[in-house]
């Protein structure tokens, strides 16, 4: 019994060496957006004098409330929209029988083995041609369909019965009909996931910002974030207090949707 | 006539799809397949073919064999350790204990941060004129900094990603935590296995597929990262951070007003992870288990 104890003390104990080990860079972060300027030089592990200067200093230069602006519109777009298209796309390889069904669905599959970092060079041309730079269409719209989405939602369609199908055909329901009174509100827990994952995912995105951007204006929190480092890199607290500005909304939104994310990021894994 | 009302039916709802997928994934692989035997003025405009034998002149070229190298190093390294990490904390907190709820958000915590805000506040942590690492580490970590020295660049890179991703490893390792069943640990434990035995012969194999998933992600990550390096490094010093993603992309690359080029490293790439994941899932389908 009493191995046992010092068993779950010892446990303890490394739970919450690691814990800190973990929250280490957020707490240093932390400590050094709520100073002012030069008090970061010393002592930096040391909280105070506080101060919401830096915070702010970092929100006028970063010209951040617009990039979060500019990030939560295409985060939104994307989502919507790709939650749209795969479900459709999902729909037709779950319940319509049609010619070249197999080859279509290969397409699909093949997409997934391409690396969006290989497609960029091309695809900035194409958004240059598009008169697309600099513009909500430019950085949305590459995204708004994916593979992976389809997958997910199909994942779920199989699973219900054809008899399903039938019955409501007897009922007079139609494709677009069943769709939307019988398969759509059961894949509800997937759409979900689905959604808080390429919300992210568009949240996240920085290479694509940063190469299809050239005006401050069209900033994204992530290309922004870039802009604030490379400008001020003598004032590292203050980029710092950026990171912070960046990080809070997407922290609250996680703690909000956890159980969505963890199916989100777990879909990839029971996916056959 | 059902059958053709099905058709178009299917058609309209694949349309969506399968322009953007066409315009944005495939047509942009196939034309930089074209463009990676041409040669483009910097306005990357007018371009005219300089044969296949570019794709072999590029693969030959010392850049791209440095930059190869650091790629394969950069998984390499954060792969192992991220997943064991990972792995290592997931079952750490896969206790019914008291408080484990807080730990486990905890661990979740990096899940939150992009890759410009991980970036960022390692670039501060591991600033030697603020000092919160240089000061305790001493040596190179003062002066030039580890993201200065040639030797630990990439390393310290390395730090930055595996903290970046530890988040995503925890949280899918838990979940599948969950799915073991309690009664194969308890006839482990009655068969005198010990906390390592049950771990070797439970947890793992029932994992497989898990720890398959979490690789391959990992993986591709690794072979793609760009942010870190375009932040942290700038692809030096001395090129010992320059992947094969910040030579097409990075600002101080050599290729960087040289389309063909970057087309055919972008190529090279792709090419990289299609080898990469077909020798992943193969050893993987040999060996992994799944639950019964």
């Amino acid at each position: 019994m009493e191995t046992r104890g010092l068993r779950l003390v010892g446990r303890y104990v490394l739970l919450v060496a690691l814990a800190f080990v973990v929250l280490f860079p957020i707490y240093v972060a932390l400590v050094a957006a709520f100073k002012p300027g030069n008090e970061v030089f010393k002592d930096p592990l040391v909280p105070g004098p506080f101060t919401l200067d830096t915070i702010t200093d970092a929100w006028e230069q970063g010209n951040l409330g617009r990039a979060l602006t500019n990030s939560a519109v295409v985060a939104v777009i994307v989502t919507v929209l790709q939650v749209v298209t795969s479900v459709l796309a999902a729909y037709a390889f779950s319940f319509l029988r049609f010619p070249g069904r197999s080859i279509v669905f290969g397409i699909f599959v093949a997409t997934l083995l391409i690396p969006f970092e290989a497609t960029v060079v091309v695809n900035r041309r194409t958004i240059e041609d598009l008169g697309w730079l600099n513009s909500f269409q430019g950085l949305a719209v590459p995204f708004v369909a994916t593979a992976f989405g389809t997958f997910l939602i199909r994942q779920v369609f199989v699973t219900l019965p054809t008899d399903m199908r039938d019955a409501a055909r007897m009922d007079g329901l139609g494709h677009w009909g069943f769709l939307r009174e019988v398969a759509l509100p059961l894949v509800r827990p997937s759409v979900g996931a689905l959604a808080l994952f390429s919300f992210l995912a568009t949240w996240n995105q920085y290479l694509w910002p940063t190469v299809i951007t050239t005006e401050q204006d069209w900033n994204t929190v992530q290309s922004g974030l870039r802009a604030l480092a490379q400008a001020n890199l003598d004032q590292p607290n203050l980029v710092i207090a950026g990171t912070i500005i960046v990080a809070v909304p997407i922290f609250v939104i996680l703690l909000v949707f956890q159980k969505q994310l963890v199916r989100g990021l777990t879909a990839g894994a029971v996916k056959g | 006539m059902r059958r053709l009302r099905e058709s178009i039916v299917a058609l309209v709802m694949l349309a969506p799809s399968l322009v953007v997928l066409g315009v944005f994934v495939i047509y942009p692989l196939g034309r930089a397949v074209v463009l990676g035997q041409q040669r483009c003025d910097p306005s990357g405009r007018t371009c005219e073919s300089n044969g296949w034998d570019q794709y072999v002149d590029v693969f030959r070229s010392n850049e791209f064999q440095d930059a190869l190298w650091v790629t394969l190093k950069f998984a390499l390294i954060t792969v192992p350790i991220g997943l064991a990490l990972g792995v290592g904390l997931a079952v750490l907190a896969d206790k019914h204990l008291r408080g484990i709820g807080v730990f486990r958000t905890i661990f979740s915590s990096t899940v939150a941060t992009s890759v410009a805000v991980a970036s960022l506040m390692w670039l501060f942590l591991l600033n030697p004129a603020v000092g919160v690492l240089a000061d305790w580490i001493g040596g190179v970590a003062k002066e030039p900094g580890l993201l200065r020295d040639p030797d630990t660049a990439l390393w310290a890179v390395s730090a930055t990603s595996v903290w970046a991703n530890l988040g995503f490893t925890f949280i899918v390792v838990t979940a599948a935590l969950q799915g073991v069943p309690r009664e194969l640990y308890e006839s482990a434990y009655v068969d005198g296995a010990n906390g390592w035995g049950r771990f070797v012969n439970v947890t793992v194999p029932m994992l497989g597929p898990t720890l398959l998933f979490v690789t391959v992600v990992l993986t591709s990550r690794a072979f793609q990262a760009y942010g870190e390096f375009d932040l942290l490094t700038g692809g030096g010093p001395q090129g010992r951070t320059t992947t094969l993603t910040y030579l097409i992309y990075g600002n101080n690359s050599i290729v960087k007003s040289q389309e063909g080029l970057k087309a055919a490293v972008a190529v090279l790439l792709f090419l990289l992870l299609l080898i990469v994941s077909a020798v992943q899932f193969r050893m993987v389908s040999r060996r992994v288990h799944y639950g019964n």
